[in-house]
């Protein structure tokens, strides 16, 4: 007689503590220190790595089950999307600017994050952050593969995306994300994870993917709500490590306080300049759009962050430096950043816009206290320019940030008629900076940020030698087809004339 | 004291779950969005394997919630049966 025997299943406690903390095992032909060679320098001080703890007690092969089902998910989706002319059900083409810099600027975050994640994997001796970061490590490449998957689809009908991996590497405004990405992969290991792990993850980035996602939504993207909501599903995961990061390291040893505080107010104003292009997305960019910029940083930045920061202050953390400065900043950035983006616009693969006079109206209710009086006067002198056949274009180089590599065109905390400029000499050479935040930032590492590629410098070497021609060949922009103005664009165009074929009979 | 949330998806397999959230957290608030459901909670806001269970008239993991989990905030702890977010203010 057969007995049929009930295999007893682990509990998630049992089952975690087998499949991570006992997978570890101490060298013995090795030391320690030979083996994690980079656990001393950057002064934090950990005793017992097994205090490490993942909420979650995700094994690695339930890890596999639930990454598979979420990749069925995402393909079933743009699999119907490509097959049913899913580009078609835009609200507008204008719509597309915001997914080509995402696919430009955010999308090769993703892979750097990869590689950020693969390498802390190897450099922490726990088995709990080993184990935590390798899937996030893998957790990232999937969401750049799967991004830039989805992406493609728009590639086949519309201009601007076709060179992302170009642009990455050369085009001016990438820089801004690339820098970021690249100043975190080469700081060591605990600054790595303060900086995407809990400033990046756990802080900002509620306001880059729900705002995004919710807009893409608005808007008849269902390729974008897929791959945004596929990524997203890993990221409740990663912000969570990213509180574990934080709290583990300062329950460990009271000298890691100071060093955590500095990489805070750090890596808040980093990243706050980085989702300064998202603020334009919310209210410029969408053609129907979810919330403003100022709603989703009071509820994402004002609310969570402060919740978070009144939390952390048990362990004597106090919120980041720049966080009065960024909420001064709320609610002039967008307008700011695009009035840059649309003077600039012969040099970006992506279109830029007046805004119609609906939008104008739209902004004067969200920004009652700064649209009219600063903004819309500029945009009403440029309509006039663009209707007498001369549009406002600024042919003028812009003058960089060192730290973040934004053009300095943002005002003073306390006086939104007057442009922030800061300067640094350093070793007998001028450095610019957008802010006092970036400028602290470039004086507490000075010799990291003098190193820093910036676009603008490049433009003079080989091989564009100051040659704008040579500089849209080398950064793989086509002109009249990537860039300029949305308005008589072919994608405007194109989207028009198609859109018409699927809804009549002509 | 501070507030805690979750966001889900809005699909059919995560409305057995907003349901059970409901129930055991009369003092949470569900907001509808487009394609997503976020639950705001003030201090505290607990999720339970039974009472899904009882809602999805099936067997439920509580870690199939990732598949479906879009943003939360505040301290996870999580067991075979709960899993509670949760500020210390
Ligand atoms: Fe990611
Ligand atoms: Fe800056």
């Amino acid at each position: 007689m057969d007995m049929k025997v009930t295999k007893k299943k682990l509990g998630l406690k049992d089952k975690y503590k087998l499949m991570t903390r006992d997978l570890g095992w101490e060298p013995s032909y090795h030391s320690k220190d030979e083996l994690y060679p980079y656990m001393n320098y950057e002064g934090i001080k950990i005793h017992d790595w097994d205090k490490w703890e993942d909420p979650f007690r995700l094994t690695m092969d339930a890890y596999w089950k639930y990454q598979a089902e979420k990749e069925r998910k995402f393909y079933a989706i743009i699999d119907a999307h490509a097959q049913n002319n899913g580009h078609l059900n835009l609200t507008d083409a204008r719509y597309l600017s915001a997914l080509k810099i995402f696919l430009q600027a955010i999308s090769p975050g993703e892979y750097a994050a990869h590689r950020g994640f693969a390498r802390v994997g190897r450099e922490f001796p726990g088995v709990g952050p080993q184990v935590a970061c390798q899937m996030q490590a893998i957790d990232e490449i999937r969401h750049a593969q799967t991004q830039i998957h989805a992406m493609s689809n728009y590639n086949r009908y519309y201009n601007g995306f076709h060179a992302f991996a170009d642009q990455r590497d050369r085009i001016w405004y990438t820089s801004v994300a690339r820098s970021f990405f690249d100043d975190a992969m080469s700081a060591g290991p605990f600054e790595f994870m303060i900086a995407i792990g809990f400033s990046f993850e756990y802080v900002l980035t509620n306001l880059l993917f729900v705002p995004f996602m919710s807009g893409a939504a608005y808007n008849g993207d269902m390729a974008t709500v897929t791959f945004g909501f596929s990524a997203q599903s890993d990221e409740a995961r990663h912000m969570t490590l990213g509180l574990e990061v934080i709290k583990f390291i300062l329950e460990q040893d009271p000298d890691n306080l100071p060093i955590v505080q500095n990489w805070i107010d750090k890596w808040f104003w980093r990243g706050f300049r980085v989702l300064g292009l998202v603020s334009t997305m919310m209210d410029y960019m969408l053609p129907k759009r979810v919330m403003s910029w100022r709603e989703a940083w009071d509820i994402y930045g004002v609310e969570n962050g402060g919740a978070l920061f009144k939390d952390l202050a048990r362990y004597g953390i106090k919120p980041p430096k720049g966080w009065d400065d960024a909420e001064k900043a709320i609610d002039h950035m967008s307008h700011q950043f695009m009035l840059g983006l649309y003077q600039w616009s012969f040099g970006t693969a992506f279109h830029a816009w007046i805004p119609s006079d609906d939008d104008m109206r739209w902004l004067s209710a969200k920004y009652p206290d700064t649209f009219d009086q600063y903004y819309r006067p500029r945009w009403e002198h440029i309509k006039k320019l663009a209707a007498a056949g001369t549009p406002f274009k600024n042919y003028g180089l812009a003058k960089l940030c060192q730290t973040c590599q934004l053009p300095t065109v943002f005002t003073e905390p306390d006086d939104p008629t007057l442009t922030c400029h800061r300067e640094t000499v350093y070793k007998g050479e001028k450095y610019h900076f957008c802010s006092d935040g970036c400028q602290h930032i470039f004086e507490n590492e000075p010799e990291k940020y003098i190193q820093a590629w910036l676009p603008m410098p490049q433009l003079f070497q080989d091989p564009v030698n100051g040659d704008l021609g040579e500089w849209m060949k080398w950064v793989s922009l086509l002109d009249g087809k990537d860039n300029g103005d949305y308005a008589g664009s072919e994608d405007q165009k194109n989207f028009e004339a198609w859109r018409g074929l699927a809804t009549t009979n002509q | 004291m501070s507030t805690v949330f979750i966001a889900l998806q809005a699909n059919e397999e995560t409305r057995p779950i907003i349901e059970a959230i409901e129930i055991d957290n009369p003092q949470a608030v569900v907001h509808r969005q487009p394609a997503m459901v976020k639950i705001d909670a003030q201090g505290r806001l607990v999720i339970r394997r039974a009472t899904i269970e009882e809602q999805l008239g099936r067997d439920f993991d509580l870690q199939e919630i990732h598949i479906n989990l879009i943003s939360l905030t505040g301290h996870v702890v999580e067991d075979d049966e709960t899993l509670t977010l949760s500020w210390n203010d």
